[in-house]
């Protein structure tokens, strides 16, 4: 296969795993980001400690956590086409990638705010701040660090899920290196998506720690900006991004 | 300013049915307008428990608060939650705690800020407000630094500020200087003393230590056990006989040296304490005195002087120069006049 034979379809599959993951990702944060913090406050001792919902919840991201992608996407087939009017295509795939997604990342979420100290939130209380402030001027502002990790992370899971959306008709780079370089034995272009994988997770993995570490700025005791200590090389914050990834 | 009657405060361990450990055994409390009282206990005697009761982040088990005039108690409502009446009086008390609980998100000046926001002020005069704080507690350079590039000193300034944003009458102060170094604490109480007299503010602090009760508090409380032992103006406590709180604020020490003597404490303040008594006491009864021990501090913003000393003789034959002591206007504790030699000795 010449370069210009593979180009196109190189093209076609980025965009494709780009939109697949691209979509999934915003609904799983939009959808995941509201559970994680419903599961802190729901818990015992939290701000609206309710066992029943939390239980409830918990149970519905565990399953939703423990269920193999592959098996997920095949049972959720008829909701995908009640939802999209179809099962094949990247659009399709769209909606089990998010859902498998919002338990992934709810529990991330559910992790990183409780990290968040409780004496901040006594400290809003006592001024007299009822648990919406405590969630949008406390638990998500705090924990923004953490959940910048926790977005990379699933940005990252979702695109391993979408790989495996493609062998079953969702397009993208996954489709794309199974039909060539599985079923065709085209072993340049597969190790080209490779490559194109490899980089596009690196990637989003640096960026996701640079956004991260930039925002712990605040951590840091002396004024140079986070390009400086990427520069340097020092990682005063990349160790509890990791950790929370 | 701050009644509380008959608090009491009990938790439950969660899951062993019918453990309970009671925090506030029935405390009464009382600060009154522009006063800085001081509740002193070790760990475990129930003063953060009473303090956080007191702005009712902690429910009482019974008992009522009241702040201002105002029953906190009976604003609380049944729910765990607290009701926006409830929240309403929270903004209305400032509160500083140990580990500073500043967000670290926020700048020094948005951190002032939050409360103006959660009360709804308005964006300019939220800054306005914010900047002046800053400035009047000295950190008015410091307003777009980080929290994280402060000093635990400043790291506390902010959180006065903070508290003070939404104009309280009352500030609460959970061990405020626990995690300071000894210069620092220093700095902060005279703080906290210069704001209590600038602006009228009543100040609650609980402590584990003696030194900011003898700095800046007007009262103090002695908590044990989830109960108030012993409680009073500083003044008052000091010249109780045989109060613990006076003692602790005040130690001497020095034991008797033999069976026929008479040890006494004498304590001096204002006009006494700088007349020549003992060598007066000498010289008219012609008796050797020994000094077994001898403090001058500063109390509440009063020279007290305490000093223990030893006269020969049995209390019966001490009775004269005694109450020659007494008309000088100081105050004497005779130490273990009373008990028969007999029990002490079956004591030991």
């Amino acid at each position: 296969m010449t370069w210009s034979e593979m180009q196109p379809l190189l093209e076609q599959a980025c965009t494709e795993t780009l939109i697949m993951v691209g979509w999934s990702t915003l609904i799983a944060v939009v959808g995941g980001l509201p559970l994680g913090i419903l599961l802190v406050l729901t818990d015992r001792g939290g701000l609206l400690q309710n066992t029943v919902v939390n239980k409830v919840i918990g149970q519905i991201v565990n399953i939703g956590r423990s269920l193999p992608f592959i098996i997920l996407m095949v049972a959720l087939m008829n909701f995908t086409r009640w939802v999209t009017g179809t099962t094949i295509g990247s659009e399709a795939a769209i909606v089990p990638l998010a859902i498998g997604g919002i338990p992934f990342f709810a529990r991330l979420v559910e992790t990183a705010v409780r990290e968040v100290d409780h004496g901040l939130v006594e400290a809003v209380q006592a001024m007299g701040g009822n648990t919406w402030t405590i969630v949008r001027k406390v638990l998500v502002p705090e924990a923004l660090p953490s959940l910048i990790a926790s977005t990379t992370t699933t940005v990252i899971a979702l695109i391993g899920y979408s790989a495996m959306a493609g062998t079953v008709g969702g397009g993208g780079l996954g489709d794309l290196a199974v039909r060539y370089g599985y079923q065709r034995f085209e072993t340049g272009l597969m190790w080209i998506t490779v490559a194109i994988l490899a980089v596009v997770i690196s990637l989003i993995q640096f960026a996701g720690d640079f956004a991260a570490r930039a925002l712990h700025r605040r951590g840091a005791r002396s004024g140079p900006g986070p390009k400086l200590r990427l520069l340097k090389g020092e990682k005063p914050a990349s160790a509890e991004v990791g950790k929370a990834a | 300013m701050i009644t509380t009657s008959g608090l009491t405060k009990v938790y439950r361990t969660h899951r062993s049915r019918g453990r309970e450990v009671t925090a506030l055994d029935g405390v009464d409390l009382h600060v009154r307008e522009g006063e800085v009282y001081g509740v002193i206990g070790q760990s475990g005697a129930g003063k953060s428990s009473l303090i956080r009761c007191v702005n009712l982040l902690e429910r009482p088990t019974s008992g009522t608060v009241t702040v201002a005039g105002q029953d906190l108690t009976a604003l609380a409502g049944r729910g765990p939650r607290a009701g926006r009446e409830l929240r309403r009086a929270r903004s209305r008390i400032g509160m500083v705690f140990q580990h500073f609980n500043l967000l670290s998100s926020r700048t020094v000046q948005d951190n002032v800020e939050l409360p103006l926001e959660i009360l709804g002020t308005s964006g300019k005069e939220r800054s306005r407000k914010a900047l002046e704080l800053l400035d009047l507690v000295g950190l008015a350079d410091k307003a777009k630094a980080y929290p994280a590039q402060l000093s635990g000193g400043q790291k506390q300034r902010v959180g006065i500020a903070r508290a003070l944003a939404g104009d309280p009458k009352v500030l609460l102060s959970d061990e405020a200087t626990s995690a300071l170094d000894p210069e620092t604490t220093r700095s902060i109480l005279q703080l906290l003393r210069d704001l209590n007299r600038q602006l009228g503010l009543t100040v609650l602090l609980i402590t584990h230590e003696m030194d900011v009760v003898k700095s800046i508090c007007d009262s103090a409380a002695l908590m044990e056990r989830g109960r108030i032992v012993e409680s009073g103006t500083v003044t008052d406590l000091l010249a109780t006989p045989g109060s613990e709180l006076a003692a602790a604020l005040f130690p001497v020490g020095g034991e008797a040296s033999g069976d026929d003597r008479t040890v006494v404490d004498v304590t001096f303040h204002g006009e006494s304490a700088t007349q020549p008594v003992i060598s007066q006491l000498s010289r008219t009864y012609n008796i050797d005195i020994s000094i077994l021990g001898a403090a001058i501090d500063t109390v509440g913003g009063l020279q007290v002087g305490r000093m223990r000393i030893e006269l020969p003789g049995r209390y019966e034959d001490n009775v004269v120069p005694i109450g020659f002591l007494r008309e000088q206007g100081l105050q004497i504790d005779v130490v273990d006049h009373d008990e028969p030699t007999l029990v002490k000795e079956g004591a030991k």
